[in-house]
């Protein structure tokens, strides 16, 4: 296998895992912009399908990124592409956890707890657009996605469930 | 672990760059055992779901053109944007209720950097982080 892509697999995801504060849901438009518009690596269905795939996948919605990889370059993509998405910043979460407790009253560190929250709240609603813009081709599925977004603010039902359901109707080929 | 030394890490995580859960795994795992521990952790968390997923992304890889699996998978994604339109309303809701009123502000300039401008996502949050942190620690 040609090692063409392994690179800038890894060079992306390790630099957007540095900014990604939100995690999976806020790096979205990112992850589409790089591997759809800038890379070419998938079209727009193949990164909606890798989404979807991610969220009913068992553990962490940042695997979607091992499915980008997969797609790419086979395994030794998946294992780059996870590796750089979560190695940079488990080294950091280690390092900072040793020293954080020690500042839990600083103003510097409730500063930047309570800054980083709106951005992090703008990145996740830019991830909505960017999937719904990708996804929603159909009056149908704007449906589906507005009736699950009202139902996952007012309950707390397990998700799974609506994915059962909207995977079901989308046989319809409505969607 | 009591139950705020739990709050403490996930709070941490939260706020780390990259996968929280991820995160978490690591902070909670050096509390016990140090890198052992963090990597232990990590790999218990992501280890099930990566065989799994690898399956999926074979299979994938295999049947991704047939008509009925993109129809499924159709189906999920428009689901899934409704439940991360639901986090957004979460999340939301006490920021636009708080007197801190700059804070919809930033939310609202990340999200047209991001989803408007499509600019890539360091330049954005290299310049509103700063901006963001900053007037929290003034309006404090």
């Amino acid at each position: 296998m040609n090692d063409g892509p392994l690179l800038p697999l890894f060079g992306y995801f390790a630099l957007l895992s540095l900014f990604a504060v939100g995690g999976a849901n806020a790096a979205i438009p990112e992850m589409h912009r790089i591997a759809v518009e800038v890379m070419h690596w998938m079209n727009d269905r193949q990164f909606a399908d890798s989404f979807a795939i991610a969220q009913v996948s068992p553990g962490p919605n940042i695997i979607i990124v091992t499915l980008i990889g997969y797609h790419v370059a086979g395994f030794a993509g998946a294992a780059v592409a996870t590796a750089a998405m979560c190695g940079p910043t488990c080294v950091m979460a280690f390092l900072v956890a040793r020293t954080w407790d020690r500042f839990s009253e600083a103003r510097w560190r409730i500063a930047i707890q309570a800054g980083l929250v709106p951005v992090s709240l703008g990145l996740i609603a830019a991830s909505a657009f960017v999937l719904a813009r990708t996804a929603d081709h159909t009056i149908y599925a704007v449906i589906i996605t507005a009736t699950t977004a009202l139902i996952g603010f007012a309950t707390r039902i397990n998700p799974l469930w609506i994915f059962a359901i909207s995977g079901l109707l989308g046989i319809s080929g409505w969607l | 672990m009591t139950a705020e030394e739990f709050n403490e890490a996930f709070a941490l995580s939260q706020f780390l760059p990259g996968p929280n859960v991820v995160n978490f795994s690591v902070v909670f795992g050096s509390r016990f055992g140090g890198a052992a521990g963090a990597a232990v952790a990590l790999a218990g968390l992501m280890g099930p779901p990566l065989i799994i997923v690898l399956i999926l992304a074979m299979l994938y890889a295999r049947f991704g053109d047939l008509e009925i699996l993109s129809r499924i998978l159709v189906g999920i994604t428009a689901a899934a944007t409704g439940m991360l339109i639901a986090v957004v309303a979460k999340m939301a809701a006490p920021l636009f209720r708080k007197r801190w009123n700059w804070a919809p502000l930033v939310a609202i300039a990340a999200f047209i950097g991001v989803a408007i401008l499509q600019w890539p996502l360091p330049w954005v949050f290299l310049v509103l982080a700063p901006i963001s942190i900053a007037l929290a620690w003034v309006t404090r």
